[in-house]
C-alpha cells in the first residue's frame, strides 16, 4: 500500500516498473501532466484515479474530487482545461442515490472549473471487488504560450509561495473516517486552482517559474522533488507556513506531519523574486488565496536538500517521506 | 494552538539556551542521555542541538518501545498474525518494524488480517464485531501504554469475551536503565527522565539514579522548551554540585504517579523473570506479562507461541548505538544497509529510534547549516 502514497515507495515503483516499459520523452520528467506538443501548440494531457473513503467528507466528495484534481493538474502545469473524461467504476450495490449525488457533484465542479465533461465510461464490478465507487477522470488542456514552467527554469534566491493551509483534505478525511474519534470537523480544501493560477499568471509572467499542486504526499515531497530535480537547495520558515491550529492539533495526537498531510486546493508555486510580492498580493485577492504566504526560499546549497529553520530557533531536515505516514505509540 | 505553541516560543528558547551556555563550563564535556523515544522525535524535529552549546552533547536512550523490540518477538507476532482465524490488531509504527523474514505490512499484503488501532479498546470493539474470529491485540509499550492495555483487558474479562487476546510485549523503564548505568563503557552525566512514563508512574522510581549511581535526572514534557528547561535544571544540578530527581513537567505529572493506573496494571500483569531487549539483551525482571487471573486472555498461551530467539543482524550495531556510544551516523550501516525503506536495526523503524530521527530531520543539522532568517 506504501506504493500509493505518494513519497519513496511510491517513486521508486514509478522508476523500477512503470518508467522501463513504457518510456518515452513526454513521460519521462514525471509532471503533473504530460506536455505534448502539436503544431504550434502545447497540449497538457493528465489522467487520475480516485480511490477515497468515505465517498462523501465534509466540504466535498469522490466526484468533486475527480474533477478538481484533475483541471489542477492541468492548472499547475500551466494549461487552460478544455475537456475531461470521467470513467466510473461502480461497484455492484451502490445506492442510485448516491451515484446520481456523484454525479451531479462531477457536474457542478466542471462547470465551476468552466470545463466540460465531454467523455465517459461506466463499468460495475461485483459486490465486495471495489469501495462503492471509483472515479478516474482525464483531462486536456493547452499550455499558456508564454509560460516555461519546469524545475530547470528555477533559480537560487526564487521565492516559494503557498496559496493557504496546508494539510486540511488529508486532515478532514483522516477525521471523517472516524477511526480516532476525534471531535474535531476539518472541511477538505478540493477546489479548482485555476482562478488562483490564472491570478499568478497574470502578476509573474514569465517570472512564475514552477507550480505543483501537493496533493498525496504534500508539500514535504514536492518540495523534495523540486530540490533533487533543479539541484538546488530549499530553505523554508517554519513560522511561515500556513496551517490550521486543528489540522495541527490532530497532527499532533496522531505524531504526524502536516507537511506530508495531502492537500486537493492548494498550490506551491516558485516566483522570480522581483515578482514575488506582487504574486502573493495577487494570490491573496483571489478566492481560497487569502491565507497565501511566502514560505521559503530556493538557495544555492546545501545542493538537493530541504531545510527547515524551526520557529523554535534550530534547523531541521525535510525528507522524502517512506510510505504512508504511520501514527506514533506515544 | 493552547498548550503547544507557548512551548515552541523561539524568543524564550533563545533566552533558556544563553542560560544554558552561561552555566557551562567552557572546557567541559556533558553528556546528557534522553531515556525517551519522543524526546529524541522532539529535540530533531524542532533542531534542538542547534541551540545548545557544543559542550553540551544529546545521547538518545533506549526508550523507543518499537525499536527494543526483539527479532523473535516480531516473528512470533508474525506467525500468530498468518493464522487464519485471526484478526491481528497492532498500533501504526509496529507495521514496519523487520521481523526476520519480513513485516506486518508485507504480511497485511500477501493476505494476513492485520489491522492497525489507535488504541487497545478498539481491538475491543472489533472482537465485539467479529465473534467468530480471534482477534489479538499485539501490546508493545512502557508504562505509558500499559494502563490501557490493562483497562481494555478489565473490560473484556467483564464482558466475558471469548475471542479477544492479547500478546504481550509491555517492558517497564527502570532497569534498562539500571543495566544502561552498569555498563562499563557508558560516560554520561545526567538524564532527562522520560514525561509520559512518569504520568503512570511518578518520579519517585528515578531516585536510584542520583542515590545509587550519582547521576542527575529532571523528568520533562515533550515541547521543545520542557526540553531545554530540563537541560538547564541538569546543568545547575552539576554547576551547584547538587544531584536529585527534578520535576519539570509538572503539569502534568504528578510525584506519586497515577495510582488507579498503577492498581490495574498490579492486576492484570505480572513481572516476567526475565525478557530479551533488542541491542542490551536479556534483562532480568525488565517485562510484563499477564497475571494468572488473566490468563485465559494471553494470547502466547491461547496459540502456543514457541519462545524463538533470533540473532539481530551482525552488521547491526544498535546496541551501541542504545547505549550511547555510539552516535547514530557512526554505526557502520547507518543510511547504506539501513535507511528508514529498509530498516536493518530496529531504531530505524520508528520515527521515536535515534536514528530514523537522525536520518528524517538530522542529517543536515549536525553541520550546522545556518539559513537563517528572512526579513
Amino acid at each position: 500500500m506504501s506504493h500509493g502514497a505518494g513519497g519513496k515507495a511510491t517513486h521508486k515503483l514509478i522508476e523500477s516498473l512503470l518508467l522501463p516499459a513504457l518510456d518515452n520523452p513526454a513521460l519521462a520528467p514525471l509532471s503533473d501532466a504530460a506536455i505534448l506538443p502539436h503544431g504550434d501548440a502545447r497540449l497538457a494531457l493528465t489522467t487520475d484515479s480516485y480511490v477515497v473513503r468515505p465517498l462523501v467528507f465534509p466540504g466535498g466528495s469522490i466526484g468533486e474530487l475527480a474533477v478538481n484534481g484533475t483541471v489542477n493538474d492541468l492548472a499547475v502545469s500551466g494549461a487552460t482545461p478544455i475537456g475531461l473524461s470521467a470513467a466510473l467504476i461502480v461497484e455492484e450495490g451502490l445506492d442510485t442515490e448516491i451515484l446520481a449525488r456523484e454525479v451531479g457533484a462531477m457536474g457542478r465542479a466542471a462547470e465551476r472549473a468552466g470545463v466540460p465533461v465531454a467523455t465517459g465510461d461506466t463499468k460495475v464490478v461485483e459486490r465486495g471487488k471495489g469501495d462503492g465507487l471509483y472515479v478516474i477522470t482525464t483531462g486536456i488542456g493547452i499550455v499558456d504560450p508564454g509560460l516555461n514552467l519546469s524545475s530547470s527554469s528555477v533559480r537560487p534566491g526564487d521565492r516559494i509561495l503557498c496559496s493557504g493551509t496546508l494539510g486540511d483534505h488529508g486532515a478532514a478525511i483522516l477525521i471523517a473516517r472516524g477511526d480516532l474519534e476525534l471531535e474535531a470537523e476539518v472541511p477538505s480544501d478540493t477546489r479548482p486552482l485555476t482562478p488562483l493560477v490564472d491570478a499568478l499568471k497574470g502578476v509573474a509572467g514569465p517570472g512564475l517559474r514552477f507550480m505543483r499542486d501537493p496533493t498525496r504526499g504534500g508539500a514535504g515531497t514536492v518540495l523534495n522533488e523540486l530540490a533533487r530535480d533543479s539541484g538546488y537547495s530549499v530553505a523554508l520558515w517554519e513560522e511561515r507556513i500556513p496551517i490550521r491550529d486543528v489540522v495541527n492539533g490532530a497532527c499532533e495526537i496522531l505524531g504526524m506531519d502536516p507537511l506530508y498531510v495531502a492537500n486537493e486546493g492548494k498550490l506551491l508555486a516558485v516566483v522570480d523574486p522581483g515578482r514575488a510580492d506582487a504574486a502573493l498580493e495577487a494570490l491573496r485577492a483571489v478566492e481560497g488565496g487569502g491565507e497565501a504566504s511566502i514560505i521559503g526560499e530556493v538557495r544555492e546549497e546545501p545542493a538537493r536538500m530541504v531545510l527547515m529553520h524551526t520557529q523554535f530557533g534550530g534547523t531541521r531536515m525535510i525528507d522524502m517521506l517512506v510510505g504512508d505516514p504511520l501514527p506514533r505509540i506515544c | 494552538m493552547k498548550y503547544v505553541s507557548e512551548f515552541r516560543d523561539g524568543e524564550i528558547a533563545r533566552a533558556v539556551a544563553a542560560e544554558i551556555a552561561s552555566v557551562a563550563e567552557p572546557d567541559r564535556h556533558y553528556k546528557v542521555m534522553e531515556v525517551c523515544g519522543g524526546h529524541t522525535h522532539t529535540i530533531y524535529r524542532h533542531g534542538i542541538k542547534d541551540l545548545l552549546p557544543d559542550q553540551v552533547e544529546l545521547v538518545h536512550g533506549p526508550g523507543c518501545p518499537v525499536c527494543v523490540l526483539p527479532m523473535g518477538r516480531v516473528d512470533e507476532g508474525i506467525s500468530v498474525a498468518e493464522r487464519p482465524e485471526v484478526i491481528f490488531t497492532c498500533f501504526g509504527d509496529m507495521m514496519r518494524v523487520p521481523g526476520s523474514k519480513g513485516n506486518l505490512l508485507e504480511m497485511k499484503a500477501e493476505g494476513a488480517d492485520v489491522r492497525m488501532v489507535y488504541s487497545p479498546l478498539d481491538a475491543l470493539r472489533i472482537a465485539r464485531e467479529n465473534p467468530d474470529r480471534e482477534v489479538v491485540f499485539y501490546a508493545i509499550g512502557f508504562e505509558t501504554t500499559a494502563p490501557s492495555t490493562a483497562l481494555t483487558l478489565q473490560r473484556a474479562r467483564k464482558e466475558g469475551l471469548p475471542n479477544f487476546s492479547v500478546f504481550c510485549n509491555h517492558v517497564t523503564i527502570v532497569p534498562p536503565v539500571r543495566a544502561l548505568l552498569d555498563s562499563p563503557d557508558l560516560r554520561l552525566d545526567a538524564f532527562v527522565g522520560p514525561g509520559h512514563v512518569s504520568t503512570v508512574i511518578g518520579c519517585r522510581p528515578y531516585e536510584f539514579m542520583p542515590e545509587d549511581y550519582g547521576k542527575p535526572c529532571v523528568v520533562a514534557g515533550f515541547e521543545p522548551l520542557d526540553l531545554l528547561q530540563s537541560v538547564l535544571m541538569l546543568m545547575r544540578q552539576l554547576e551547584e554540585g547538587r544531584c536529585e530527581v527534578e520535576n519539570q513537567y509538572s503539569r502534568i505529572v504528578p510525584w506519586e504517579g497515577n495510582l488507579a493506573a498503577l492498581r490495574s496494571m498490579a492486576e492484570v500483569f505480572e513481572l516476567r523473570p526475565y525478557f530479551e531487549w533488542r541491542g542490551l539483551g536479556f534483562i532480568a525482571q525488565s517485562a510484563l506479562k499477564l497475571s494468572e487471573e488473566y490468563a485465559d486472555f494471553d494470547a502466547e498461551k491461547r496459540f502456543s507461541v514457541p519462545g524463538v530467539r533470533v540473532a539481530d543482524p551482525k552488521a547491526c550495531q544498535c546496541g551501541e548505538v542504545l547505549k550511547g556510544v555510539l552516535k547514530p551516523p557512526e554505526c557502520k550501516v547507518f543510511g547504506t544497509a539501513c535507511t528508514p525503506e529498509r530498516p536493518l536495526g530496529a531504531l530505524m523503524v520508528s520515527s521515536e529510534g535515534a536514528c530514523a530521527a537522525y536520518y528524517n530531520f538530522g542529517r543536515k543539522s549536525h553541520e550546522r547549516v545556518e539559513i537563517g532568517s528572512r526579513n
